[in-house]
């Protein structure tokens, strides 16, 4: 179905983006540049719930709105539009996008206050949502790599928003240049895609005429590749899937390209609650599952991205264990929560993916703004060593940052318990095609279990240090008072203003009630899994072979009640005994670790912790060692040395020392006198008769 | 008996071959001047000599041209020499080899 307005998600932050960079820089009026930027992504925000709950609208029927804008390429048979399409996956992202941006941009407004780069922040801000909703919206490979690489920009524009201070434009190139190795990937897959296939379209679009298939409805009736090693190197759909996954660990940092999301914290906290945490870093997460096609039927790219989300998603916990910057912990949460999303793809539960995605964006981007309103009452300090008590000062904070800390932690009620446990459950029972052993889902299923514990006990750390225990911060304020340049006026936190707590209220009723759209038929018993049924038509099944596939999936077009009965159908007393009992046994781990956390530093807010992992296991140290400084040094002692200074330079100076040389014996001829060149001459005029005459003139 | 083409052309070899010499053993302007008119003059003897040989009137077209560009010669050369003899009082040509005057 075509429907123009669709392009209006997408342009109205680019015009946003356009007036506060061209309008709002001259203005420099906070109110305008603020109404601009949060009203463009109102209007993108309204226009998505609209086009998803109209009547017809992409999250109530299985046809997707379309909006076809322009013919951007065209060159042969391959293809590419300027057009969006909306589908539900697509719906879905579209619509938490706009909203969770919306009330980061409200926020925003109150944390930028008084900064000298107000309207760039915000031009930046309103254009990473035009580019993020270009990604999403997409109809194309090609155009969701225009958004790819646009989100990718605006990431370095805003991490680098402090660029007079080293820390930050060091932080922003680093995450450009590692996201430029998942690129890499991203567009061998794209190029293969197309080779294989013949067409980068994600929506049939039969008005535009174009090909018969699509370059995901390609794989629907090709068989499942092979799960050998060697399906990676063989071109087909595994080779694809691989390639794809790469360009998704570096957007969503993943092992072993997550080392610039701890870095990009140097940006503004919104951004880290907008770009690092709630939209950007999923956007592998969406890829993979708008691919889903084409990992299913690749089981060896399967393992490789469960293996890589596992063991980032613990990987990273750890590490989260030992920080003392309180936007550090939650970046390393955030990555150990997009290994979480990497771990369910890579096991085949694509709609548990997306459902801890949206999770994750309710309260992560709590969490992140919680620290952003706490880092701005304390006078922008980040280390928890210096806060503590300030359950006291700030108590809207504190309390909206309880509900994100109980949903991290995957309490019950609380939106990620929801979705953690899905995964979990869907890991435990994962089928068999992508694994080794039939045991090895126990294993990933107790290194996610092992993480969730982790990942409480962190976080319990994080809350304790903030918001309980002594008051440390007047303390870190004497030893402090020698500084000269320090803010002046009072050392007292404060709460935020009610810009800045609206978002996070918002965010908190999110947080604990966002969960309730994916409540599993083994908790509820009755049949209220929103997401699943609403994702279902659009995600392709793990290990379903093609010919099963093809009767549930007659030409795309799904029969809702024939996929609920096969749902039910599944639903067997043992496996809905099985997952009871995994769902009691997360509740634990997450009290266990709620418990350990407390326990461990409610006493003792500032233990040590071992050093290997408040270094991060060295990995940055490792990474300099291994390939950053044999860059350098290979740059130097090579290029510049050898290269550039030996050949290149040592070319261009003995050319100009030939023609120097020749100069100089040339300039025995020109003595001067008029009678030696006259001599000159008839020598000259002497040879060519001589050779004429010698070899006869030609043609005669 | 009667004239022969390569009377023409040897007369016209020997001219030409006298007004080489000139211009390179000569050390006074004018009469290298008047050596480079001798070999403009021999090739036009040349010219007119096929002209006839062959019956076409294009070598005398080519002499009239050959003519022209003398005349214009000799005024820009003539203005030369006078100028140099102006600041050298000199029409030596070898005295006048350092590139200005």
């Amino acid at each position: 179905m075509e429907n123009n307005i669709l392009s209006l998600i997408i342009f109205a932050p680019l015009a946003g983006a356009a007036i506060n960079w061209f309008i709002g820089r001259r203005v420099r009026d906070e109110r305008f540049i603020g109404i601009v930027a949060c009203g463009s992504v109102a209007i993108s925000a309204v226009v998505a719930f609209y086009l998803a709950f109209m009547s017809g609208g992409a999250l109530r029927t299985t046809t997707p709105v379309l909006d076809h804008i322009w013919t951007w390429l065209q060159v042969g048979n391959f293809r590419a539009d300027f057009a969006l399409g909306m589908d539900r996956l697509s719906g879905t992202y579209a619509l938490f996008i706009t909203f969770v941006g919306f009330l980061i941009h409200v926020f925003a407004v109150g944390y930028m206050h008084g900064e000298a780069g107000f309207y760039r922040f915000f031009a930046c801000l309103n254009l990473f949502m035009f580019s993020m909703l270009t990604l999403v919206l997409a109809d194309n490979f090609v155009l969701m790599f225009v958004g790819w690489e646009g989100v990718g920009l605006c990431s370095y524009l805003l991490i680098g928003y402090y660029f007079d201070k080293k820390e930050a434009g060091d932080a922003a190139k680093k995450a450009f240049i590692t996201n430029r190795i998942g690129d890499w990937g991203f567009v061998l897959g794209i190029m293969l895609t197309f080779f294989v296939t013949g067409s980068v379209s994600f929506f049939a679009n039969p008005a535009a005429g174009e090909a018969a298939h699509t370059a995901l409805s390609f794989f629907r009736n090709q068989p499942v590749e092979t799960f050998t090693a060697g399906a990676i190197f063989a071109g087909g759909a595994t080779s694809i899937a691989v390639l794809l996954f790469i360009g998704a660990a570096g957007k969503s940092a993943q092992i072993p390209l997550y080392v610039w999301l701890p870095d990009a914290m140097a940006g503004p906290t919104p951004v880290s609650a907008l770009i690092h945490a709630a939209t950007m870093v999923t956007a592998g997460v969406y890829m993979i599952v708008r691919c889903s096609e084409i990992f299913v039927h690749a089981p060896t790219a399967m393992l490789i991205v469960a293996i890589i989300g596992a063991a980032t998603a613990l990987f990273a916990a750890t590490i989260g264990l030992a920080q003392n910057d309180i936007k550090k912990v939650l970046a390393y949460s955030t990555i150990s929560q997009l290994g979480y999303m990497f771990l369910a793809c890579g096991v085949g539960a694509f709609i548990p993916a997306i459902f801890h995605v949206i999770t994750h964006a309710f309260f992560k981007a709590l969490l992140f703004l919680g620290s952003g309103s706490v880092i701005h009452g304390m006078h922008h300090e980040q280390d928890m060593r210096r806060m503590g008590g300030l359950k006291k000062y700030m108590p809207i904070t504190f309390a909206t940052m309880v509900t994100g800390w109980l949903a991290i932690s995957g309490v019950p009620i609380f939106a990620g318990f929801f979705s953690k446990d899905e995964i979990l459950w869907r890991t435990w029972s994962a089928p068999a095609f992508s694994l080794p052993s039939p045991g090895f889902s126990k294993f990933l299923w107790a290194i996610g279990a092992l993480t969730a514990f982790l990942t409480a006990v962190y976080m319990t750390r994080m809350m304790v240090m903030t918001f309980w225990g002594k008051e440390r911060f007047r303390d870190a304020h004497d030893s402090k008072h020698q500084e000269p340049d320090h803010h002046h006026g009072s050392v007292e936190p404060h709460e935020s203003p009610w810009l800045m707590t609206v978002p996070l209220i918002v965010l908190a009723v999110l947080s604990t009630v966002g969960g309730f759209i994916g409540i599993p038929y083994a908790l509820s018993s009755r049949d209220i899994n929103v997401i699943e049924h609403t994702l279902e038509p659009v995600v392709a099944t793990a290990g379903a072979s093609p010919v099963a596939h093809a009767a549930v999936v007659p030409e795309g077009e799904h029969d809702a009640a024939a996929v609920t009965e096969a749902a039910h159908a599944t639903h067997s007393s043992e496996e809905l005994n099985a997952e009871r009992t995994l769902a009691g046994v997360s509740v634990l781990i997450a009290l266990l670790g709620i418990g350990a956390g407390w326990y461990m530093f409610q006493k003792r807010p500032l233990l040590q912790m071992p050093r290997l992992l408040e270094n991060k296991y060295y990995v940055d140290e490792a990474y300099d060692a291994a390939l950053i400084h044999p860059i350098e040094a290979g740059s130097r002692e090579g290029l510049w040395k050898i290269i550039d200074m030996g050949v290149i330079d040592g070319l261009l100076h003995s050319i100009g020392e030939v023609v120097q040389e020749m100069g100089r014996l040339a300039r025995y001829m020109q003595a001067g006198f008029v009678r030696g060149y006259a001599a000159i001459i008839l020598v000259g005029a002497l040879i060519l008769i001589g050779v004429f005459a010698y070899l006869g003139f030609p043609g005669v | 008996m009667e004239p022969q083409l390569s009377w023409y052309l040897a007369l016209s070899a020997i001219l030409f071959t006298i007004g080489v010499t000139g211009v390179i053993i000569k050390r006074n302007v004018i009469a290298m001047f008047m050596c480079i008119e001798l070999m403009l003059n021999a090739v036009n003897l040349t010219f007119v000599a096929f002209a006839s040989f062959f019956q076409d009137v294009t070598g005398q077209l080519f002499v009239f041209i050959v003519m022209t560009v003398a005349a214009a010669e000799a005024a820009v050369g003539l203005g030369i020499i006078i100028a140099i003899f102006r600041n050298r009082e000199s029409l030596d040509v070898d005295e006048a080899s350092i590139l200005k005057l």
